[in-house]
Parts: structure tokens; sequence; C-alpha cells
């Protein structure tokens, strides 16, 4: 590995060309194995659960090996079919989408706002502001849940999935505020001040000027507030009782428990719906996630 | 570092604006009041947002801490009781334990987790055919539900429909068929170590990464030239100019440690007994299922301030200095 820096800036393939190097060979050796292990380690539990939801029941209640080992030697959809054809997970996959899109347009908006006045209009405590965001965003959940539930019950609100866009902003406002102030300070103010010198007002601006430009910072911020908003458990287990109001993570959680046996096939073709999403957004964006994990948790 | 050349785009920024400017637009000092008035307009919507989803419960817990409030018994009036739900929690409820728990689960987990955090983000800083795979790889498991990694590795122990029971069946014999999960405590915790730790090492690898990758290049030249080898230029250059990176890392995976829930749920429920009944459990248990709110504000006040406790250390070591 001593030569990770040295690669990296020079040129290597001149080098590997002109002599043999023992040590070189093992330690890239070494390096790539160790990639795949990575790999395999973070991948392999998907490839399993992929072909579990692949066996029938019969299969299942079989055990691991034998014919149904690591590759099985035959495949079933009847466990897919039975997520789609029933009920039991559709509605929840549909109220999930609901509650994450929702509360992902609302952070957006929010967000944009907030984060371009934290950055331009020199308003008093910025820093007093920014510390109060980011210390919402470590509150422990866990003590909210009480006060809200009390507080729901009251509204005649528990087990409904329409205040969880609200409930969810403390997961999705805290990282896209600092994310889009951070990305709102980086756009040069030339463009704003000659529309200002010009006679536009600030909204105006902000309107015609900075949202275009600021596109991908809030795009950035928009696939977070999904993915943060899509995998909530813990307010959704706390204020959601029964089946049909139940958001996607928390169905799979109770899915494919018969009172006989419990259809590990079913759960397992549920738990591959609900990471396609969030496996489909990794895959696309997954520059945009890093630049913005980081960007939201740096400073 | 990043902040720094944010710093020298934004500072002209703010300095070049109220000079020059004709027609109908406000002038100076008109200008940045009329500014100043439209920021609190646009801040107010985050700042209502978040004050009632944090500081509503937490004034809320506070009041119910000191009171009875428990809906098993609606009937009972909500009196003062002083101290009284605190002692509860300390005593019979078996908070503490639950604390000793959390801590031990909190201190193992972040240092097997920065460890191969680092050493997971090293390999990605380095340029190779497949880099790209091996960041998608990596995190996926990051962003699937906390619920998905919970369920799924509860699936892999399960002895039945698993592969752990059946690798390990296959390097020896009398490994096989054990029950993981709820049978044996040590096992219990291994799993939803496993569980955890699989989903959150990605977490801190692209946190790692991110620090790596504002290391300036000269440095490590300069060390080159001087003949340090790559175990000395990782000790004197690397792990001093990550320290910003590894302190946000495990700041954020220490609150999430502390704090963690959905994984104990899933995989054990707090059992065998109540052996891996963390605090985050036992707060949602006293609130949800025996719906005692005294009590479990008290729990949730003594959460708050350890929380409160990490992130001042958090908000003092990174104090956001850019504008004020």
């Amino acid at each position: 590995m001593s030569s990770v820096t040295a690669t990296a800036t020079s040129v290597p393939r001149t080098v590997s060309r002109r002599r043999w190097d023992t040590g070189k060979v093992i330690r890239e050796t070494l390096f790539y194995l160790a990639v795949v292990v990575v790999v395999l380690v973070a991948l392999f539990p998907f490839y399993w659960i992929l072909r579990t939801s692949l066996l029938s029941n019969y299969q299942v209640s079989q055990g691991v090996g034998g014919a149904n080992g690591v590759i099985p030697s035959h495949l079933s959809f009847s466990a897919w079919e039975n997520v789609f054809t029933q009920d039991g997970f559709l509605t929840p996959l549909r109220n999930s989408l609901i509650v994450a899109l929702a509360c992902t347009a609302v952070t957006v908006v929010v967000a944009s706002i907030a984060g371009y006045a934290l950055a331009r209009l020199k308003i008093r405590g910025v820093a007093a502001i920014l510390g109060f965001i980011l210390l919402a965003g470590f509150f422990p959940v866990l003590a909210m849940i009480g006060p809200l539930f009390l507080l729901m019950r009251h509204l005649d609100l528990l087990d409904n999935i329409y205040p969880l866009i609200i409930i969810y902003t403390v997961y999705t406002l805290p990282i896209s505020t600092w994310l889009l102030k951070n990305f709102f300070e980086q756009i040069p103010a030339e463009l704003e001040d000659a529309a200002l010198t010009d006679g536009a007002t600030r909204l105006q601006v902000l309107r015609k000027v900075v949202i275009p430009v600021a596109v991908p910072g809030v795009f950035t911020a928009a696939i977070l507030s999904f993915i943060l908003a899509w995998n909530d458990f813990t307010f959704a287990v706390s204020f959601l009782t029964s089946l049909n109001k139940f958001t996607a993570p928390l169905a799979i959680t109770t899915y494919g428990e018969s009172q006989f046996q419990v259809f590990y096939n079913l759960i397992d073709a549920a738990v591959v719906i609900i990471s396609i999403p969030i496996a489909l957004i990794v895959l696309f964006a997954q520059r945009r996630i890093v630049s913005g994990l980081t960007a939201g948790s740096f400073r | 570092m990043a902040a720094e050349a944010k710093e020298v785009t934004g500072r002209p920024a703010s300095a070049g604006r109220p000079v020059r400017r004709r027609g109908p637009a406000p002038v100076g000092h008109a200008r940045e009041r009329t500014d100043r008035r439209l920021g609190y307009l646009l801040v107010a919507p985050v700042l209502v947002l978040l004050l009632a989803v944090t500081a509503y419960p937490l004034v809320f817990n506070l009041w119910n801490s000191f009171h009875n409030d428990n809906l098993t018994f609606a009937n009972a009036p909500h009196n003062f009781v002083g101290l009284q739900n605190y002692r509860t929690a300390l005593t019979t409820a078996g908070w503490v334990a639950s604390l000793e728990r959390t801590l031990i689960f909190t201190a193992v987990t972040i240092v097997f987790d920065v460890v191969v955090g680092l050493a997971l983000a090293l390999m990605l800083h380095r340029n190779f055919r497949g880099r790209g795979l091996l960041r998608a790889a990596v995190l996926i498991p990051w962003a699937v539900p906390t619920v998905v990694s919970a369920m799924l590795w509860k699936t892999m122990f399960d002895p039945r429909t698993g592969f752990v029971d059946y690798f390990l069946g296959a390097f020896h014999p009398a490994w096989s068929s054990l029950t993981w999960l709820n049978a044996s405590v040590a096992r219990s915790w291994v799993a939803i170590f496993v569980a955890d730790s699989w989903k959150n090492i990605p977490f801190v690898a692209i946190i790692l990464l991110a620090g790596l990758q504002v290391i300036p290049k000269d440095v490590y030249e300069a060390a080159k030239i001087d003949g340090a080898s790559w175990w000395q230029s990782f000790r004197r250059v690397t792990l001093p100019m990550l320290r910003p990176a590894l302190s946000v890392a495990l700041i954020f995976r220490t609150l999430q440690a502390l704090l963690v829930f959905d994984v104990v749920y899933v995989m054990t429920g707090g059992g065998p007994g109540t052996s891996t009944q963390v605090l985050a459990y036992l707060n949602f248990k006293y609130f949800i299922i025996n719906t005692d709110f005294g009590v479990g504000g008290a729990m949730s006040i003594m959460l708050i301030v350890l929380a409160l406790i990490v992130s001042a250390i958090y908000v003092r070591t990174f104090r956001p200095q850019a504008s004020g």
C-alpha cells in the first residue's frame, strides 16, 4: 500500500512495464482481494434475500441445504405473486411513498428559502440559528415520542399517516438546511447583484436567478430527504396501529408471519421491494449523495 | 479544507454588494433592512417546524417528568409528584442497567466502526478500476432502512433460512443449528452488532473519505521525499489531518449508537429477558406499551441530557465559524 499516493500521481504503466516488482504484485493482489471481500460482505446478504424470496413455501419449510443451498435448484415466483396480489404490502408501500414524497417536497421548499436567507440576507444571529438547527438534528427521536403521542391522541391524529409528513422533517430539515446554506454560499453573488441593480426585488432574484442555479443542490437535498423519510421506523411503530395505515418499513416487521409459520420468502420479497427504490437512487446519484452527506456534516 | 475555499468565494460576495446601486432598488442600509426582514420571514418556517418537533416535546417531557400521567389510570389526577418518576426510572424500571448496556454497546461499536470505516475509506480513496462498484456496494447498506438491515440479518441468523448457520455448519458441525436471537445473550448482541455495523460503517467510511480527499497531495510528496514509509506518513500526516473528519464521524456514530432502537426492536425486542434492552427501547416501552408518560418523560429528559453532553462536545469542537 506504500505506493498508493505514488500510483495516483505518477504514471504507473511505464513503471510496471520496466520491471517485475514482486512486492507490488502481492500488494495489488491483497488489495483487490480486500475489495472483493468488502463487496461480498455488502451485497451477499441482498443476494440471499433475493434467493429466499424466489423459493416456494415448501422449500422454505425445508430449511437451507441440499437442493436449497446457496443456489437453489428450483425457483418459484409464488411469494412475489402474493406480494403483488394481496393488499398486505402494497398499501403500506403506497403510504410510504406518499409520506416520503410529501416530506421531501416540504423539506426542499423550507430548507431552500432558509438556506438562502442564512447564506445571503445578513440576518442577525445566523450562528445561533445554525447551531439550533444542528442540535435539533441530534435531538433524541425517542424523547419526542411521548409528548407527540399525547398531542396526536388529543387531536385524534393517531393512526394517521399525514402527521408523519411534518414529524419526519426532524430527520430531513437539519441536514438539508445546512447543505443548501453551504451551497448558496458557493454561488457567486455577482449574478444576484446584477439583477438587484436592475431593480429586481429579492424574491424575484430568488425565483429567477438563484433557484435555477441552485438546482443541483436542491436535488441533492431532495435525494437525502427522501432516503431519510423513507427509512423511518421509530415514529411509525409508535403512532400507527392498523395494518392499512402502516408504512412499508413497519409493515415488513409483521409481514409474512402467520399463526403457524413464518413465510420468509414473503418477508424477503417485501424486503427486496422496499430496498429497490433506495438501491436505484444510490446507483444513479452516488456522487451527489456522497457530496451531500459530507457537505451537510462537515463544518 | 473545503471550508476555506468557501470562505474565499463567500467573502467578496458580501463585501462587494451594497456599493453601487441606482434606480428604484433600495440603497445601502435600506436594502439591508428590507433584506433582513425578508430573511427572518424565510428562516421562520424551518425554525417553527423544528421547534414544534423538539422544543415542544422537551418542555412537555420536563413537565410530565414531575407529574403523574399514566393512560392506564386515565382517571387519576395529574398530580405533582416531585422526583418520584426519576426515582422509579433509576430503581425499579432498570434505567441504570440499560444505560450500562447502551454505553458498552456504544463503546464497542464506535471503535470497531471507525477502525473498519477508516480502512474502507483508504480503499475508496485509491484510484483503481472498479472504484465506482465498490462505492455503490458500500453505499447501499447505508441507504436502505435500518429495519431492512435488521430484518435481513434476522433472517440470516435464523438457522432455518439464513446463511450464517449454513456456512458455520460447513466449517464446524458442532456450531450448526445455533439459535442466535433471543436464545443466548452474547449471540443476541453479536447479531445486533453485526446488523448495526453493516449498516453504519459505510457512513463512517464516506465521512472519512471526504476527509482524506481534502488532504493536499504535496504533503505526502514532501513526506515521501523525506523518506517516510507508508506507515510513517499514515501516522504523521494522514491521522492528524484527518482529525476533523474523524471527530465528525465519531460524534455522529456515538449519538446514533446511544440512541439505537430499530435494530433492537426488530431483532430481539429487548430479549432474551431484558438483556438487550437499550435506553431507547426502554423509553419506548414506557411510552407506548406502558403508556406511563411520567416515568417515560423522566427517562427522555435523562436521554436528552446524555445526548446534549455529547453534542456539546461536538459543537464546541466544530463551532460553525463561517458567517456570524
